[in-house]
């Protein structure tokens, strides 16, 4: 793995015990992420982007298994000592979910919430952290950031709220953020801003972030490489424009496929993709996406594809019979 | 309230919303969750309705339906007036209309066999013969897309989400309606299983001869389904007009930043830096005159002042608006 990656995860694998078996998460995932830029992880419920984000972060459920190798700013998170992986997250390690209120305590104020952050991790005083807290505010577009302060996170509306958090996991100049449907609770004009939002901190702080949406809308003009996710496994990855312009995976074409466009006439019949994903306590043998595949063969059925690299080394898909690269036919 | 009407297209209106109003009371305050919405829908069309949470979008769809009964106006569906309808006439008239929910799986009792629940409005509606309403339940489960014998013994917990929006589809379809209303009933789908659902729909709207108002907040969603589409915002309707039409020509500034606002699914549409238009006020205090004029970068005095009405902009088209983009 190249020594200039913030974020390097390597084989990484999640099983979490269920009633029906044993159910795998994650399935042999390997990623990275370098200083500055950011990943979008694109895919479906339950294709096991949150889990693989929990992996990384350290906060899967108790009774998940881990396995594999999750080295950021050169330590691997699996081996550190919880006291010190708690030191790290929030600190340059940061996060932003789908639901505020979930990383929002509801009794205590904005103010005390983000000030509380602050001095944990950066030992500011009182005052020092107030005034920081108030700028931070202000950075994240709330407007009146003193009056804020004093407020509770049921007197702020949803877009609000996430600017809040916005806020909270910026604070300490993390080296990485992960959004995991960041704008997913949002209406769309509120997603707009807030997209533009963490991109605008982005840039502004150097700081680089992983992007986890089911929406290939949200990753298209807002990230520099794409992971699409299916089953627990990447199927795809590549830098953004290639993803969009020359997939090769199956699953990525009919994902975009199955998209109402805006400029298609109304009534325009939707290519669907037939059939659902398969059951991950029950996983497939070949390739899990070949049941709904219509370019699949017997061989997709009985083995399954690793994740290699195409044309370019930055570009890789799992599939035995990729998408041939079209002479910019659709282009 | 003034009212807000939309000139029918057609003289074949199957619906007709009058001057609907609902409110209801929050502690000692009142929503204005809808404030004089007039609009027609066609015999045999599509009219998606848009617009963000709390806009009044669903509370319009129940009120049409009188699962939630309007503070005025009227609702004539076929030329009759639901609102006035009480009793056996209205539930005699509810065979004709239906409504498909957003989620899918909490709309199904987990108690109760797929068969049963498909067959529930068969037994309201009277029909004694069992066997008859099997033979029914089969038939619309099969034009649904599902395998009746697989299905009929089985709990709801035992179907994903699409599938469960096929059972509830079923569902809606047994009486043979006229009408549905379907509130978002795509939003809790993943990208691959909506596009099944949308296309679903369009096939028995075809095959039912159905007449739809299709609400949801994705705008690239309703325009692949409607003929015409009406953009609410905070109560009141914005603009009204052929899908193809508004999309490429937005009147509204809300419409315009509503179309801006959706992120594509192409790496080289840079997404423009938005606007900082801020959100939405409360509908508990509905700003004066033009309702949009707290977000919008045209408003002026006369928006505080005046409420726009809905006026004709080009053929079809009609917009509330003083400063309209076209």
């Amino acid at each position: 793995m190249n020594a200039n990656n913030l974020l390097s995860v390597e084989d990484v694998v999640v099983d979490l015990p269920t009633p029906r078996g044993n159910l795998r998460a994650v399935d042999h995932v390997d990623l990275t992420v370098g200083a500055g830029r950011t990943l979008g992880i694109v895919g479906e419920s339950g294709c096991g982007k949150t889990m693989l984000s929990r992996a990384i972060l350290q906060l899967l459920p108790k009774k998940a298994k881990l396995s594999g190798r999750v080295i950021f700013d050169g330590q691997d998170l699996l081996q550190l000592p919880p006291e010190k992986l708690r030191k790290l997250r929030g600190r340059s390690l940061a996060v932003v979910f789908q639901d505020p209120m979930t990383s929002l305590n509801p009794v205590l104020t904005i103010g005390t919430q983000l000030i509380e952050t602050l001095q944990e991790h950066l030992e500011l005083d009182d005052a020092a952290a107030a005034r920081r807290s108030v700028e931070l505010l202000a950075a994240v577009g709330i407007p009146a950031p003193e009056q804020r302060l004093a407020q509770y996170p049921h007197q702020l509306s949803g877009g609000m709220r996430q600017r809040v958090a916005i806020a909270i996991a910026l604070s300490c100049e993390p080296k990485l953020l992960i959004a995991d449907e960041p704008t997913t609770a949002l209406d769309v004009t509120i997603q707009a801003q807030i997209l533009d939002l963490l991109a605008r901190e982005q840039r502004r702080r150097h700081m680089a972030m992983i992007i986890i949406t089911h929406d290939l809308g949200v990753v298209a003009g807002r990230t520099d490489e794409v992971a699409v996710m299916y089953a627990g496994r990447v199927v795809e990855r590549a830098p953004t424009p290639a993803l969009f312009k020359k997939m090769r995976m199956p699953y990525t074409e009919a994902l975009l496929a199955a998209l109402p466009k805006l400029d298609a006439a109304p009534h325009t019949p939707l290519p669907a993709i037939s059939g659902r994903p398969p059951d991950p306590t029950r996983p497939l043998k070949g390739c899990s996406f070949s049941p709904r595949c219509r370019y699949a063969v017997a061989r997709c059925q009985n083995e399954k594809p690793a994740l290699e690299a195409a044309e370019t080394k930055a570009h890789q898909f799992a599939c035995f019979h990729p998408i041939e690269a079209r002479a910019d036919a659709n282009a | 309230m003034m009212p807000q009407s939309a000139p029918s297209i057609s003289s074949d209106a199957l619906l007709e919303v009058d001057n609907l109003v609902v409110e209801y009371p929050v502690g000692s305050r009142i929503v204005h969750a809808v404030s004089g919405v007039s609009l027609q829908i066609a015999r045999g069309e599509t009219l998606g309705l848009v617009g963000e949470s709390g806009c009044g979008k669903s509370t319009l769809g129940r009120a049409v339906l009188q699962l939630r009964r309007p503070t005025a106006g009227r609702v004539l569906f076929d030329g009759h007036d639901l609102t006035t309808m009480q009793g056996d006439a209205l539930r005699l008239m509810r065979r004709r209309v239906q409504l498909i929910f957003q989620d899918p799986i909490a709309s199904l009792n987990p108690r109760r066999k797929i068969g049963d629940i498909v067959a529930e409005p068969l037994v309201i509606a009277g029909v004694k013969d069992p066997e008859k309403r099997k033979q029914l339940v089969h038939e619309v489960l099969s034009a649904v897309g599902l395998d009746p014998t697989l299905v009929v013994g089985r709990l709801p917990h035992e179907f994903s989400g699409g599938q469960c929006q096929r059972i509830c589809i079923a569902r809606a379809l047994i009486l043979n309606p006229e009408f549905i209303v379907c509130d978002e009933p795509v939003s809790a789908l993943d990208v691959s299983i909506r596009a099944q659902i949308l296309n679903l729909l369009e096939e028995m709207k075809a095959r039912f001869g159905l007449t739809l108002l299709f609400i949801a907040h994705d705008l690239a969603v309703v325009k692949a389904v409607s003929d015409r589409v009406a953009v609410m915002y905070l109560g009141r309707l914005c603009e009204v007009g052929p899908s193809e039409q508004l999309f490429a020509r937005p009147a509204h500034p809300y419409t315009a930043l509503l179309i801006e606002a959706i992120p594509m699914p192409d790496p080289d549409v840079r997404p423009a830096e938005t606007v900082p238009v801020g959100e939405p006020p409360s509908p508990i205090a509905p700003p004066s005159g033009c309702r949009f004029r707290t977000r919008c970068p045209r408003a002026d005095q006369r928006c505080s002042d005046e409420m726009p009405e809905l006026r004709a902009v080009a053929p079809g088209q009609f917009v509330a608006c003083h400063h309209p983009l076209i």
